[in-house]
């Protein structure tokens, strides 16, 4: 071996070039560099969880109940055991002594919320399809899956909850031991409200209907348990949006100790929420993984995705609204029942709660009441899907404001103008207690309608109207706010959430003078490596190719809140930009010392220190980091490092908007719906990656769209799901959907420094209502009033029939009262 | 979403997959395209214990012209049908009807002969088949015979294609410039299956309608040809007044399922509606 000399190496590095001062950074914050997260995955080398082999490898495979609701009178997996390949077979009684705790609910949104002991495995009572009762391990996935089929359960069948009013009347109790399947009622009131609605002169009430959806991520959830059995150590890979929490809650459930569990989330392929969980298989794999002193592998099939992820909305929402007869709303009630399926997941009963602060919307009125009751059901549990409250809330307001348009004769966008926060008002405290930090409404709509042509679309559904064409035209307008980034510690902390809403970053820089960004948000599909390389290389006036993003492991990145709420940049990427901040204030010192020069006549830019007055005397930062790894030379009492972690917790959230117009062509002859133009101008502040954005965009109206149009999870009486496939349960693909009109208006943050808000929900919030306003536009004329989600063609045309049988003012009464006049008649016939 | 275990055989002729099914009796089930079986195994609705998997046979697959019938092969893709030049010109409603099925990836693996053998009435080429008046071809032990259309389709998801028989060729006549055609696929999104479709033909002669044919699809356990509304138009006008009368029977004899995309009565209106416009599209009215 040839003895290594320092200086050799330093002077082979300076003489490589990579030291090389750039000549101008160009600033990467507003760009689109190409994606780095997408050559791997695009090309298949991705790291997905299903794709990792150990040696010894197990494969689980679980029993799920088909009963909604029955008692376990019997089990018994003793021939399961004896069947070629299987290593080992528990019941839930197996497995009872090895939980700590029950899977966690981490939100009690009330002192009194009824918690039911939520164990991996049942034990004696089945609460939904789906519901796991045994787990058998075997040497390979079919073995595992073939041996199924010799698990003996009988059931004795208990009555399906599906309806949630039922539900409330406790005929059927989910959980026995809590005396009623409601989980917790909880209230808000601000402002006179009893007063307001005795005094308006105009009320409209509605009940509105949030179907159930099924996340339906590409990338099925899928967990590796590896453990080094003589240290009781183990390492999780998991397909999951949140490695950190659920290395806390694992340790909790399992009782492991967490310095003893390591926790990865390889590379992730979606979540929309259904991955911000700590599931039953992830604490069973880990349990199986230390009493066989194995590794564990289980992977979700698509199937078992549909009953056992969790699925989202379900709600019922009693919506009453107050105006004046020239349009000045002046208060609002809401009322939800909540549907939380059979148990309380990680973040259930919050998902209103979060809901409950946006059904104002971005309007000004004095009065509001909401509540919202969490009902047990014998269904899958609900938790956070994409949006998580906000756009349930959001369908809310712009229905009930069409609604009251239509009662007093108002252009539905003349309406919100006289409603809305106008842009000199902000920052803007909501009835609900929120600051709005900034926006500009006026200017997004303007430009909607402006790239929309609402008049000239307008006109063509008049000569249609005029026509009784057969396909008539709709026109649907929906404007949003929404709370993102999640969270300010201090306001979840007053909703009762059992953690903070931080973010962590740390910037280490290399010998090299590359640089690896660590950050406690992990991505699954976002494009975190591309976005926190653009703030660092800006930051640091280093290339984008020289930073490397590091993530989804607890022991790379030790500290961490994870992704979901739109939280990533405004919360994690304000972190990425602090770290750099110290970095660039301890490296200040180290070049000061090398330049022999006071700390305080260095100036900073594109990645150079250099002395006010002389640039010629100038180290660049790469430079710098040189030298502190080789530590030859630092100022007195300095540590040798000029790496830096920063934690951020905002103090706001930060508000997107934006307006969103769609026209849609209804068939009144089949039902048939089709997108015929959709815009929308929304405003996210500063923009990072513009890519990214609209990328973010395009997914999230999709989503929005899919629930408007497509997607319902459908349960029978006896609480099957019987939308179990993707023949059943409709995801519209690209040629469903219309080419997307986007663009932007920028009014930025001022609750970070980047000036960034979310954007991950926005479209999704946004389109559901701006389509199903424009549907019952479309079919005003008919008499059609509400349309219950999906708009399926039968239901469409079902509401034309119903109208007609009633003269033309059918839909409505079953589900609703207005106080005004009723509906006009109809002007064109199909 | 993991089928039982099964055995896999792939032959290299027709002969060969015959003498499997022969030993193998009612324990084999034939993989053509794959995309119906394969999901039923999957679900462990189907436990096949042998695979024979007919992708090998180079015999099956190809269009080739047979005088006043195309003969083509059971195990052509959709894509290759839906590029033949002789499809394209013979029979261009197959053509058409055929670049409606699925999706790309599931024409480019999936085989008429396949989606004609499977006898699900969801599916838009046997109520093609049945307007078409094609003819398929089995060869079984004993011999090839040919079955008619007409006599193919038993019940759901049965045809007349014996447990030791395989399709091996569908026979389909040619029609002339004479012929107008039209599918009407009715779904919700676009990889979807028919809620209904409605598969038209019109030979017109000086302004009547010299001979219609409707062929349907997923209203009920077979596809149906509207043998109402065929009769309604034998020599009748070919306006759009007399079109709309006679697709007024277009579901007459029908028996349409209720699922989560539509109930019965959904169905029959939109059989009613789709006829009428295959009609007026296929007759140029």
């Amino acid at each position: 071996m040839s003895k290594i000399d320092p200086e050799e190496i330093v002077e082979e590095i300076e003489e490589s070039g990579q030291l090389g001062h750039p000549d101008h950074h160009v600033p990467l914050v507003g760009q689109a560099p190409r994606r780095k997260e997408d050559a791997r995955l695009v090309t298949g080398q991705t790291n997905w969880t299903d794709n990792i082999q150990i040696p010894g490898l197990l494969h689980a495979a679980v029993l799920r109940s088909p009963m909604a609701h029955a008692r376990i009178t019997s089990i018994d997996v003793s021939a399961a055991r004896e069947q070629p390949g299987v290593i080992a077979a528990f019941t839930g009684a197996d497995l009872q002594h090895h939980w700590a705790g029950g899977l966690p609910c981490a939100w009690p949104v009330t002192p009194d919320m009824k918690q039911p002991v939520h164990l991996p495995l049942a034990v004696d009572t089945v609460r939904y399809v789906g519901d796991a009762v045994a787990v058998v391990v075997a040497r390979d996935r079919y073995a595992a899956a073939d041996a199924l089929e010799s698990i003996d359960v009988e059931y004795e069948p208990l009555p399906a909850v599906i309806d949630l009013e039922e539900a409330l009347t406790d005929a059927t109790l989910v959980h026995e031991d809590q005396g009623t399947n409601r989980a917790f009622d909880w209230p808000f009131e601000a402002g006179e409200v009893d007063a307001t609605f005795d005094a308006a002169e105009v009320v409209v009430k509605r009940r509105y209907f949030q179907q159930r959806l099924i996340p339906a991520a590409m990338e099925p959830r899928a967990v590796v348990v590896a453990p080094i059995a003589a240290a009781d150590e183990y390492t999780v890979y998991s397909a999951t949006q949140i490695p950190h929490i659920l290395r806390v809650m694992l340790a909790l459930v399992t009782g492991i100790p967490e310095q003893k569990l390591r926790v990865v989330a390889p590379d992730v392929g979606g979540g929309f929420g259904s991955k911000l969980n700590v599931y039953a298989e992830e604490a069973m794999a880990l349990i199986l993984a230390k009493v066989l002193g194995r590794p564990i592998k289980w992977t979700e099939s698509r199937s078992e995705g549909f009953q056992a992820t969790i699925h989202g909305r379900g709600q019922i929402q009693d919506v009453e609204i107050a105006a004046t007869r020239d349009g000045r709303v002046t208060g609002l009630k809401v009322q939800l029942l909540a549907d939380m399926g059979a148990y309380l997941q990680l973040v259930t009963p919050g998902v209103p709660i979060l809901g409950a602060f946006m059904f104002p919307g971005i309007y000004k009125f004095d009065a509001y009441r909401f509540g919202c009751t969490g009902v047990f059901t014998t269904m899958t549990p609900t938790d956070a899907y994409r949006g998580a409250g906000r756009p349930e809330a959001t369908f809310a307001i712009e229905r009930i404001m069409d609604d009251l348009a239509t009662e007093l004769g108002m252009d539905p966008i003349e309406l919100r103008r006289r409603n809305w926060i106008e842009h000199h008002e902000f920052p803007f405290d909501t009835i609900c207690g929120l600051t709005y930090d900034s926006g500009n409404y006026e200017a997004a709509t303007d430009r909607a309608l402006e790239l929309f042509d609402y008049d000239g679309l307008r006109r063509e559904q008049a000569e249609r109207r005029e026509r009784g064409d057969r396909v008539q035209l709709g026109l649907g307008t929906s404007t949003f706010t929404e709370m993102c980034g999640l969270a300010p510690s201090r306001v979840l902390g007053s909703l009762s959430y059992g953690a903070g809403g931080w973010e962590a970053a740390s910037i280490r820089m290399l010998p090299t003078g590359k640089v690896e960004v660590v950050t406690g948000s992990t991505p699954h599909g976002q494009g975190h490596e591309t976005a926190w390389s653009q703030i660092a290389a800006d930051a640091l006036g280093v290339p984008f190719e020289d930073v490397e993003v590091l993530h989804g492991d607890t022991a790379v990145a030790p500290k961490g809140m994870d992704t979901y709420g739109s939280r990533s940049l405004t919360v994690g990427g304000i972190a990425v930009v602090k770290a750099a901040e110290k970095v660039i204030e301890k490296a200040r010192r180290v070049a000061a010392h090398l330049l022999e020069a006071d700390e305080r006549d260095l100036d900073f830019a594109q990645g150079t220190f250099s002395v006010r007055g002389s640039p010629e005397a100038s180290k660049t930062i790469q430079e710098v980091s040189l030298a502190v790894f080789a530590a030859h030379d630092l100022p007195d009492g300095m540590e040798p490092s000029i790496d830096a972690d920063s934690v951020f917790d905002p103090e706001n959230f930060s508000f997107p908007h934006g307006t969103h117009l769609c026209a849609v062509e209804v068939d009144t002859e089949t039902g048939f719906t089709r997108i015929h133009r959709y815009v929308c101008v929304d405003d996210v502040g500063n923009v990072v990656n513009p890519q990214i954005v609209e990328g973010q965009v395009h997914g999230g109206l999709a989503q929005g769209i899919a629930q408007a149009l497509y997607e319902e999870a459908v349960y029978d009486p006896e609480g099957n799901l019987t939308s179990g496939t993707f023949v059943d349960y409709l995801v519209p693909g690209a040629p469903d959907l219309p080419a997307f009109v986007t663009d932007r208006t920028v009014s930025p943050s001022t609750t970070n420094p980047l000036g960034v808000k979310g954007v991950g929900e926005a479209g999704t919030i946004a389109s559901t209502p701006a389509v199903i306003n424009a549907v019952i536009d479309a079919l005003k004329p008919l008499g059609v009033t509400d349309m219950r989600m999906p708009a399926s063609p039968e239901r469409v045309w079902r509401a034309i029939q119903e109208a007609n049988a009633s003269g033309g003012s059918a839909g409505q009464a079953a589900t609703g009262t207005t106080t005004l006049t009723a509906q006009a008649g109809p002007e064109a016939s199909a | 979403m993991i089928p039982a275990a099964f055995d896999y055989v792939r032959p290299a002729s027709v002969a060969e997959a015959v003498a499997a099914l022969g030993e193998h009796g009612d324990e084999a089930k034939l993989l053509a395209g794959g995309h119906s079986l394969l999901p039923l195994m999957k679900l462990r609705l189907a436990s096949p214990g042998v695979v024979v998997d007919l992708g090998r046979i180079p015999d099956l697959r190809g269009v080739r012209d047979d005088g006043d019938v195309l003969a083509i092969g059971a195990m052509t893709t959709h894509q290759a049908v839906v590029a033949d030049p002789l499809v394209r010109e013979h029979v261009p409603l197959l053509a058409h009807t055929t670049a409606m099925v699925g999706d790309p990836q599931v024409r480019n693996r999936g085989t008429l002969g396949g989606a004609l053998a499977h006898g699900d009435a969801a599916g838009d080429l046997p109520a093609v088949a049945q307007v078409l008046e094609a003819e398929m071809v089995l060869e079984g032990p004993s011999g090839r015979r040919t079955v008619a259309a007409a006599d193919f389709f038993v019940d759901y998801l049965t045809t007349a294609v014996g447990e030791d028989e395989v399709l091996v060729e569908v026979r389909v006549p040619k029609y002339g410039a004479g012929w107008g055609y039209r599918y009407e696929k009715f779904n919700r999104v676009a990889q979807a299956w028919a809620i209904v479709g409605v598969a038209a033909m019109v030979r017109r002669e000086n302004g009547t309608v010299a001979e219609a044919r409707v062929g349907l699809t997923n209203m009920g356990t077979v596809p149906y040809r509207a043998r109402a509304t065929e009769g309604a138009l034998a020599g009748a006008p070919a306006d759009a007044t007399t079109l709309a009368t006679a697709a007024e029977a277009a579901d007459q004899g029908t028996d349409p399922p209720s699922d989560l995309n539509a109930q019965a009565d959904y169905r029959r209106h939109l059989a009613r509606v789709l006829t009428r416009r295959a009609l007026e599209a296929a007759s140029g009215a």
